[in-house]
């Protein structure tokens, strides 16, 4: 379902060419469950993003279900993005002046979804994660945990088939982070692609297939 | 994305930056309402004078000594001469042109008027009884100048309302017995109250029978001459008529002026709807200076907002409806902007109203559109560049700081 070949990323840093991925081929099946660990500067945020379509990769081929969406443009990045893959990040990237249906709501605002239905989707979601009653709070009033569980309705709202993680338990207490993981291997459960990028040990061993990046290459690649 | 949610998320973000909002709004409000007053103010004066003239008098022409030409090598500059004086009996002469109704010598200078114990520096008046018909004055007790042979000096005279309160005070001034100059006059009538005419206190004169006023100021010639074409249409041909008698009279020469009220009126009319446009666009370039604020503030709101523009991305905006969204946030502005301004610019406009009443100043119709659509375009326009580098920001980057 993804489908990575030759995948390489360079930046340039000064007149000094940095390679953050080098020749990643990588197959994930629709459904796995796959984490990303490696030390700093290994590459594995620069491999999320790619896969998840933030950032394009200086040369190799990207298939999404089939499609080649290494030469769609922008804009069509974007709709992709929307329709089939949500974000998870370490520092929640809440809107600070939406309320947390709100924030929600927000994937679906910008897909011209009507306001209703919004309203009952977005509703749905956070009394699933357990939010209900916090609907209306803004994100300085909910602790770390929530406001996780609150980017994780809004990356979730569309029902994407693929949910990128980056550090999700990065910012939160170990009580939070079990809830959270707890939630993303849920979504897994029920057929959503999850890719994880975190240095917790811990986390990582969770995964059934277990990726190592070190210096832009996949070290190794673990499966159950 | 549908517009009202675009809307919505836009009036979220100004209301999040509540003082900058403010101050962009007031340099637009200031903006627009300095084109609203400024413009105000010069249709006012427009107004005012357009006023004054129509008070003088419909189908009125003025003729004046001079000629304000350049021709060739005239007799009169050969002998070292200017223009000829015009005289009473020019004045009388032009009576004869079948267009012309009526006709007004004027002589005009400042004489001490005596009254009992008090004096009062006047403006002394030297006409004919046709000069009330002319300029439509009303009588508030007596009679007018009587309408006798024009070259008798009958020792009579008018007097403005200002003065005969002044000079009078409570007692009733028809029938006294007055001083001016070194003369005695007989004062025969008051004029009803009548402001401001062209510059002229219309209370604070006296008239005299012309030839009384020129041995006063001892002179043979006349200021100008008042002629009332019969009709409008026959102005034109009233200004003819005039020209070519007094030329038959001044040995062929044209050294008169007759000129319309009409042409008066119309330069007037000119100068000053170029000074309103004028003052109307020096007040326009503040609103572009308002354009500029907008931008730079616009500017650093794109980098403030950077996380909020990298999550927007992620989650699946376009850079088209990132741009949209911060063209909405610069139209809502410019609407708050010209709605605070015209209120603020009509508010003065009522208030200059209020402080001078001669004063009609309204914004013309035009003013207020221009002002509103330069608004609106200044606040889109200004905004373009911010809007374009907020579309395309890199998400990574811009997620990547906290």
């Amino acid at each position: 379902m993804i489908s990575l070949r030759g995948i390489e990323r360079v930046f340039q840093v000064g007149d000094q060419p940095v390679h953050a991925l080098r020749g990643i081929d990588l197959e994930i099946e629709a459904g796995s469950y796959v984490s990303l660990m490696g030390p700093s500067g290994s590459g594995k945020s620069t491999l999320l993003n790619i896969i998840g379509l933030l950032d394009r990769a200086s040369a190799g081929k990207y298939l999404l279900d089939g499609r080649d969406v290494t030469a769609l443009s922008d804009e069509q990045h974007a709709q992709v993005r929307r329709d089939k893959i949500g974000f998870v990040f370490q520092f929640f990237h809440l809107i600070a002046r939406l309320s947390a249906q709100q924030n929600v709501e927000l994937p679906m605002l910008l897909a011209g979804i009507p306001a209703a239905q919004r309203v009952k989707r977005s509703g749905a979601l956070l009394e699933r994660y357990g939010l209900a009653n916090r609907a209306h709070h803004k994100p300085e009033q909910l602790s770390g945990g929530q406001r996780q569980r609150v980017a994780i309705a809004r990356a979730t709202v569309m029902q994407p088939p693929v949910l990128l993680a980056d550090e999700p338990t990065g910012n939160l207490d170990r009580a939070s982070g079990r809830d959270v993981v707890q939630i993303l291997e849920d979504l897994h459960t029920s057929g959503t692609t999850l890719i994880v990028v975190t240095h917790d040990p811990a986390l990582g061993q969770r995964a059934h297939r277990r990726l190592r990046l070190v210096d832009g290459r996949i070290e190794q690649d673990l499966r159950e | 994305m549908r517009w009202r949610d675009a809307m919505r998320f836009s009036w979220g973000g100004l209301r999040a930056f509540g003082s900058r909002t403010v101050l962009m709004t007031l340099s637009m409000a200031i903006g627009v309402g300095a084109v609203v007053v400024l413009t105000a103010l010069g249709e006012g004066a427009r107004g005012y004078v357009v006023n004054q003239f129509s008070a003088l008098g419909s189908n009125l022409l003025i003729v004046f000594p001079g000629r304000t030409e350049t021709g060739g090598s005239g007799t009169g500059m050969l002998i070292g001469q200017t223009a000829r004086d015009l005289t009473l009996d020019d004045a009388l002469a032009l009576t004869r042109a079948p267009a012309i109704a009526a006709v007004a010598p004027l002589t005009v200078g400042t004489a001490l008027m005596a009254f009992g114990g008090r004096s009062r520096e006047t403006t002394v008046l030297g006409s004919t009884a046709q000069w009330k018909h002319i300029r439509r004055v009303e009588l508030q007790a007596g009679r007018f100048l009587p309408d006798s042979d024009p070259r008798g000096a009958t020792p009579v005279c008018v007097i403005g309302r200002t003065v005969r309160d002044e000079l009078f005070g409570s007692e009733i001034a028809v029938g006294k017995q007055v001083r001016i100059g070194d003369r005695r006059y007989r004062v025969i009538g008051v004029m009803a109250p009548h402001g401001q005419s062209l510059g002229f206190n219309m209370d604070e004169i006296i008239v005299v029978p012309v030839a009384a006023a020129q041995a006063l100021f001892n002179t043979s010639s006349l200021l100008r001459i008042l002629v009332e074409a019969r009709s409008r249409a026959d102005i034109p041909r009233a200004k003819t008529q005039a020209e070519a008698i007094l030329q038959a009279r001044h040995e062929g020469e044209r050294d008169v002026t007759v000129v319309t009220q009409d042409a008066v009126l119309e330069t007037f009319d000119r100068i000053l709807r170029a000074l309103t446009l004028a003052v109307g666009g020096i007040a326009g370039i503040s609103l572009s200076v308002a354009g500029i604020l907008i931008m730079n503030v616009m500017l650093i709101a794109v980098s403030q907002r950077r996380q909020e523009i990298g999550l927007l991305k992620a989650v699946g905006a376009t850079r088209g409806q990132i741009r949209a969204l911060f063209l909405t946030e610069a139209a809502i502005l410019a609407c708050l902007g010209a709605m605070a301004g015209l209120a603020a610019g009509l508010g003065g406009s009522a208030l200059i109203r209020h402080v001078y009443p001669a004063l009609p100043a309204y914004a013309p119709a035009w003013s207020i559109a221009a002002a509103l659509l330069t608004a609106g375009l200044t606040a889109v326009i200004f905004t373009l560049l911010p809007a374009r580098r907020a579309a395309r920001l890199d998400p990574v980057l811009a997620l990547s700081r906290r």
